[in-house]
């Protein structure tokens, strides 16, 4: 029987066979962040343990630093700068290499390790920070992991790890006009539930994933998580090839050669089987915004908020109900036309140059409506560069949005800058939890350029209609 | 700063249950109550937006269940599918192991959290979601209805309703929690094969070697 990408990666990285399913594997990057990194490397050192080959583990400052203009160690969240110098102390004295405030290299984790070249095909990379799974977009076998794992990783160069179940998730068709990859994904986890991929790494497979741009294969990855799944991962091809050739931490000259060879075997065997699949025409898929708070609470820009008593089990009918009342919606409410405060672009889903530049075609020549809060956050330093040396900082702040140094900023709050209690905002990012964003703020998922047309109605708004 | 591991083979407790579907790490543990570089001092933070009512003043809401006795001191959680989900952050096993809490029983796990409770001396038990139900109902009831008994060796639950309910666990998973074993120091008994590989790959990856 033929063997999937998940278990050619699975076979090539084990180092012993543990028994019941659970294999050591072998890990090729460690990526840590201020956040839990701090937490696994302080760990380590009351341990008395030492990171093994610190020169493939990397660290950077995303998760508490400040995204205000001329930010430093001290933060809006009281105690953030005991996370920022810790993190510097100890990946220092590990011998790590850190992309820390003021280096061109720093931004969101997943955005900078693709970016740099440090995640290749085909590699097994860990970090303590769940939405890892983007990385996968790269054809490697990434996943967060908790921070004691973290430092298991860290001393141990592997991990014990129970094999995960696999899915096929194949997108054919054609994508709908104003259609992204946002659109895609929360379409998958409405269609088959938050819970839908508990248990299972994914591969990305079908038409429309082989031919979307790199940059927007990271968005599909990216929110695997939010699936419930181990990880997902998409087949590198030539887009991939393409994407890292060239970047700082990327083999070069006859390695290079090697390297591709050995990532053209990165797929899975025709007679490959999977444990699941799923398979998803894209002509059914329109802009999506969610509307409770899981983004399996996803609906259509042109449907209304469900009515719990709809609800498929009891379960999710409570589920609904606790949802709409935080989020203070009704059920057979419009989407389209719901006021918002705020508007928010950035995260590890959603802040590369492609998502801005098509943030930029919506929004120039046009205004963000009075009254409100519109942010933009670049992923990291390197696409906040390259976006201003294109313009595109002052097209957004001509139209009213405010235009932030590179970091994980609102998309989560830690106790530093949140949006107001009750407030109501769309964002680009990947969770719509309770108080994800804030203390009672109330938030709705969807693509950057639902985003930006929101901003610009003062409303949640088609992106068709505006573009 | 590593919490000492303790063994885990058998426990009776009354279950708290917290019956919703989807409880996230956020809500085991909201961002703004992990504030120190450090696994302890959690608990106050666990639940926080569900525990209290007004959450800077710490004014604890009466209704919530980890508020009442006797559930105040329950050492088992029930709750609904897919308990633990999102975030990776470890803190929310840490706050739940501070609470008092040792076992959690839900009728599916967030992955993350899953591998977190095991590393951290917390067992995770999935059974149906039936059983957990008729748990939950029969603790709701109070105190004596409401005792769970939990046999890792055994593998097996038995509800407040005397019967008794197995359920599966990695051998490997049982072999930590059982013998309160550090993971890293298990691994490392594997040392010779970790750099063996390493060695071999190296030559056949080359570029994987920085
Ligand atoms: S941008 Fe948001 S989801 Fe991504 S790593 Fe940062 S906090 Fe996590």
């Amino acid at each position: 029987m033929g063997r999937t990408l998940i278990q050619k990666l699975w076979d090539a990285h084990t180092v012993a066979d543990l028994g019941d399913d659970a294999t050591l594997l072998y890990m090729d990057r460690v990526f840590l962040h201020e956040r839990t990194g701090s937490v696994s490397l302080k760990g380590l050192e009351a341990a008395g343990r030492k990171v093994r080959n610190p020169e493939q583990v990397f660290c950077t400052m995303d998760h508490i630093v400040d995204t205000l203009p001329g930010r430093g160690d001290d933060t809006i969240m009281p105690s953030g700068k005991d996370f920022i110098t810790t993190t510097r102390g100890a990946a220092n004295a590990a011998g790590i290499t850190l992309f820390d405030i003021g280096d061109d290299r720093q931004g969101i984790v997943h955005v900078v390790s693709a970016e740099q070249g440090i995640t290749l095909p085909g590699l097994t990379q860990v970090c303590p920070d769940s939405h890892t799974c983007t990385l996968g977009a790269l054809g490697a076998l990434a996943w967060g992991i908790g921070s004691t794992e973290g430092e298991h990783a860290l001393a141990t160069k592997t991990l014990a790890v129970n094999k995960p179940k696999s899915m096929r998730v194949a997108f054919d068709g054609t994508l709908g006009f104003g259609v992204t990859a946002k659109d895609m994904i929360l379409h998958r986890i409405g269609e088959y539930t938050a819970a839908g991929g508990v248990g299972h790494a994914i591969e990305f497979t079908g038409s429309v994933i082989r031919a979307l741009p790199q940059e927007n294969r990271f968005t599909v990855c990216n929110m695997a998580v939010e699936f419930a799944a181990f990880t997902g991962l998409i087949p590198p091809d030539d887009t991939t090839i393409d994407y890292v050739h060239g970047r700082p931490y990327a083999p070069t000259g006859e390695t290079w050669d090697a390297a591709v060879e050995y990532w053209r075997t990165l797929r899975a065997d025709e007679d490959a089987v999977y444990d699941k699949e799923i398979s998803i025409d894209c002509a059914d898929i329109v802009p999506k915004v969610t509307w409770g708070t899981s983004p399996g609470h996803t609906g259509q820009i042109d449907g209304v908020v469900p009515s719990p008593t709809e609800a498929p089990d009891a379960n999710t009918q409570t589920s609904w109900e606790q949802a709409l009342e935080y989020m203070d919606l009704k059920p057979g409410q419009p989407i389209e036309g719901v006021p918002i405060d705020a508007a928010f672009i950035g995260s590890c889903t959603n802040s590369r140059l492609s998502d801005l530049r098509e943030v930029v075609k919506v929004v120039k020549g046009r205004r963000v409506a009075d009254g409100v809060k519109a942010i933009v956050v670049p992923g990291s330093s390197q696409v906040k560069l390259a976006a201003e040396a294109e313009g595109i900082d002052k097209a957004l702040v001509e139209a009213g949005f405010e235009w932030r140094e590179s970091g994980c900023s609102m998309c989560f709050y830690a106790g530093g800058e949140s949006f107001g209690e009750r407030e109501r905002v769309i964002s680009s990012t990947n969770r719509n939890f309770e108080n994800r964003q804030g203390p009672k703020t109330r938030t709705h998922l969807a693509s950057p350029t639902s985003v930006a047309a929101s901003a610009i109605a003062g409303k949640i708004a088609d992106v068709r209609k505006l573009a | 700063m590593t919490l000492a591991m303790q063994k885990f083979t058998t426990l009776s407790s009354v279950a708290a249950p917290i019956m919703r579907v989807n409880i996230d790490t956020d809500a085991i543990i909201p961002s703004r109550e992990m504030k120190g570089v450090t696994k302890d001092g959690l608990s106050v933070g666990l639940f926080a937006n569900w525990r209290y009512t007004d959450v800077d003043a710490r004014v604890e809401n009466p209704d919530f269940i980890l508020n009442r006795a006797p559930f105040r001191d329950a050492q088992i959680l029930l709750s609904g599918e897919n308990f633990g989900c999102g975030s990776s952050r470890e803190h929310a096993v840490w706050a739940l192991k501070e609470w008092g809490i040792r076992c959690v029983i839900a009728p599916s796990f967030g992955t993350i959290f899953y591998g977190n409770c095991v590393r951290n001396g917390i067992l995770p038990v999935v059974l149906s979601e039936d059983t957990v139900k008729a748990f939950a109902a029969a603790a709701e009831k109070g105190a004596e209805a409401g005792i769970c008994i939990v046999d890792l060796v055994k593998q097996d639950v038995t509800g407040p309703d005397g019967d008794t309910h197995t359920f599966d666990i990695a051998a490997a998973d049982k072999e930590m929690l059982v013998e309160g074993l550090d993971p890293i120091g298990l691994t490392l008994k594997q040392d010779d094969a970790i750099l063996a590989f390493r060695e071999k790959d190296k030559a056949q990856r080359p570029w994987v070697y920085l």
